[in-house]
């Protein structure tokens, strides 16, 4: 299909549909309501079941009641509706049903603003609802990887029964750009071992999260761990720029990485070997490539639109080798490409210690912000 | 000469054989007879989906032979939603308690009568939340002691009892909203028909039903299960009247 102009968050609903979106829950929120008024007019005209919950409480319910059943489901939200949704989420990983949910992120903490933001990335990698609970989290940085990633999130949480989230700043969610849509998939149900449809002609089947022995929940902890492992292996996914002879390693998801790669490309040009990882899947993330890295590079850049939250994970990887430093834009601010130009050249001639918190020198540089 | 047996009394095939979790006396196992019974005589057990609340009938799942799914604390008209919505031939009952339904799930239960979905919701009223150990509800009656009004609902500082069917009543997408008791067979008995009419609605895609019952909670309460009954008499349905208080015209012509 030729390329057309698409509003990411526009894109994202049909490209939902296209995969096969059965069923569609939501709530309305700034920066993602586009998805829900898309999907108003889109599924009721294709026979498929769409609802505007009384709350991001009821969509999220909704969500987990038509997953049971086997559908393809999603809702979508953004960061205070996905706070409330965090409940259900809960529910939908203890019974192992496959779910999608897209956060189309903004500044928070509480009511915050309705500006792009990176805020949610340790509410959707590390956190979240009770309980102990691995997820997926895939992170797009254009409209076009956000279309290309919503059949994967369907994929991923069918295969593996769990949840798939797709976490984006407002601003991938706002933005128009040239994309292609894949075709449209036929909608052929699938017939799950597990799903709650109707006991028609087999034995009736219970699903819920309730584990009332705890050596049984203990069990399904396990299996949920044992899963991980299986996504770990098999499902890490990212983007390389540059990284060949890179001595200085950015690291950005979203947004923030894809401005990131507007300021390697400068810095490339001044003669700085400097490179960018930009990690697709946050959840799973990509470990093992960055432990790689940290052979080959002096230092790493963590750029994010947060107070420094996917920068623990880089530091677990790099594990104190090399000094890993940090700029952030929290609150929703989005770089400007010139920052992290400074950043890089910063990186690139500073004496940098190991020993420091990356936090302290950057809350010191970001002193100027009043 | 022994007189030839005759059996006049049976579990019915859509009841498992599972052993009651209920305490003695507990009206939840007569709510859960009448469910299975109605959906026997509709044979419609086979393509019902269940949904469970949190609550002492967190295990109903245990009881009916049909797919059931537990959903989170008053959320059960939510989940259902969803099952409906993408699974429209399907029966689909939520079974929720006064703390699940009135308190947590207002929400939930509001939205979903509001907006007509094809449901039917067993509602059991017995004025207190009975899995935590009977502390105050909604619905607990003024002056009534719990775990936590112990000194009796004082309706100043702890507010006053709702009405669910009257209020649920007022949405026009509701199709069947009635209040029965099950404090003695005759009541039992309209029971029952209220419910089957409640799935009679649903089948016919008249819009949400509700049946909500006065139950009793012996433990909780501190009484024997006789005094139980007693108090759903004289104290439960004056303040909770039985009646239909919602019938739309066209349940109004199905003959049962």
């Amino acid at each position: 299909m030729a390329k057309e102009l698409w509003k990411g968050n526009e894109a994202i609903a049909e490209a939902a549909v296209r995969a096969g979106l059965q069923a569609y829950f939501g709530y309305p929120i700034t920066p993602q309501t586009e998805i829900l008024e898309y999907l108003s007019r889109r599924m009721p005209e294709l026979g498929r079941a769409f609802v505007q919950a009384e709350s991001e409480l009821g969509a999220i319910n909704m969500v987990y009641g038509a997953a049971c059943t086997g559908a393809r489901v999603m809702s979508s939200s953004s960061s205070p509706g996905v706070s409330l949704m965090l409940e259900g989420l809960s529910y939908i990983a203890g019974t192992e049903v496959p779910a999608v949910l897209v956060n189309v992120m903004r500044g928070g903490p509480g009511l915050g603003n309705i500006a792009p933001s990176q805020a949610d990335y340790n509410q959707a990698v590390h956190g979240g609802g009770h309980g102990d609970y691995p997820r997926i989290v895939l992170a797009p940085a254009s409209v076009q990887e956000a279309i290309d990633l919503m059949s994967l999130s369907f994929d991923l949480a069918e295969k593996y029964r769990m949840i798939a989230m797709m976490i984006l700043d407002g601003s991938v969610g706002q933005m128009m750009e040239p994309a292609e849509m894949p075709e449209m998939k036929p909608l052929t149900p699938h017939k799950f071992d597990w799903a709650t449809d109707g006991a028609i002609q087999r034995e009736r089947r219970i699903l819920s999260s309730i584990y009332i022995e705890p050596a049984a929940e203990e069990v399904a902890n396990l299996r949920l761990a044992n899963r991980w492992k299986e996504v770990q292996a098999n499902e890490v996914r990212y983007k390389e720029y540059f990284l060949d002879d890179a001595e200085i390693v950015v690291v950005g998801f979203g947004t923030a990485g894809r401005v990131s790669l507007s300021a390697v490309r400068a810095a490339r040009a001044q003669g700085i070997k400097v490179g960018l990882l930009r990690p697709i899947t946050v959840s799973p993330f990509p470990y093992e490539v960055i432990d790689q890295l940290t052979g080959q590079a002096k230092a790493f850049l963590v750029t994010e639109m947060n107070m420094g939250q996917m920068l623990s994970d880089v530091r677990l990887a790099v594990r104190g080798r090399v000094p890993v430093e940090f700029h952030g834009r929290p609150g929703g601010v989005v770089p400007f490409p010139d920052e992290i130009l400074r950043e890089i050249q910063r990186v690139n001639g500073a004496d940098l210690s190991v020993h420091t918190d990356p936090i302290d020198g950057w809350l010191t540089r970001m002193a100027e912000v009043k | 000469m022994a007189a030839p047996e005759s059996l006049v009394y049976e579990r019915p095939e859509s009841f498992t054989e599972t052993p009651t979790h209920y305490c003695p006396g507990c009206t939840h196992g007569v709510a859960h007879r009448l469910v299975a019974e109605v959906l026997e005589e509709m044979g419609v057990t086979n393509r019902t989906i269940g949904v469970a609340p949190v609550g002492c009938a967190v295990f109903a799942y245990n009881y009916f032979d049909t797919d059931f799914v537990e959903a989170p604390h008053g959320r059960a008209p939510a989940m259902a939603t969803g099952i409906k919505r993408v699974l429209p031939d399907r029966v689909v009952f939520t079974y929720q308690g006064d703390g699940d339904l009135a308190s947590i799930g207002m929400g939930e239960i509001v939205h979903a009568a509001a907006r007509g979905e094809n449901l039917t919701v067993i509602f059991i009223n017995n004025a207190n939340f009975g899995m935590t150990g009977g502390q105050m509800a909604p619905t607990t009656l003024p002056g009534m002691k719990t775990s936590s009004s112990p000194n009796g609902r004082d309706v100043e500082s702890q507010g006053y009892p709702i009405r669910v069917s009257e209020m649920l009543s007022t949405l026009d997408g509701v199709g069947y909203c009635v209040r029965r008791s099950l404090h003695d067979p005759k009541n039992i008995r309209l029971a029952k028909k209220a419910i089957r009419t409640a799935f009679e609605t649903q089948v016919r895609g008249l819009g949400f039903s509700m049946v909500e019952l006065l139950s009793t909670c012996p433990t909780n309460w501190g009484m024997t299960p006789v005094n139980s009954l007693k108090f759903v008499e004289e104290h439960m349905i004056p303040a909770y009247p039985l009646g239909d208080y919602k019938v739309s015209e066209a349940i109004k012509l199905v003959k049962i």
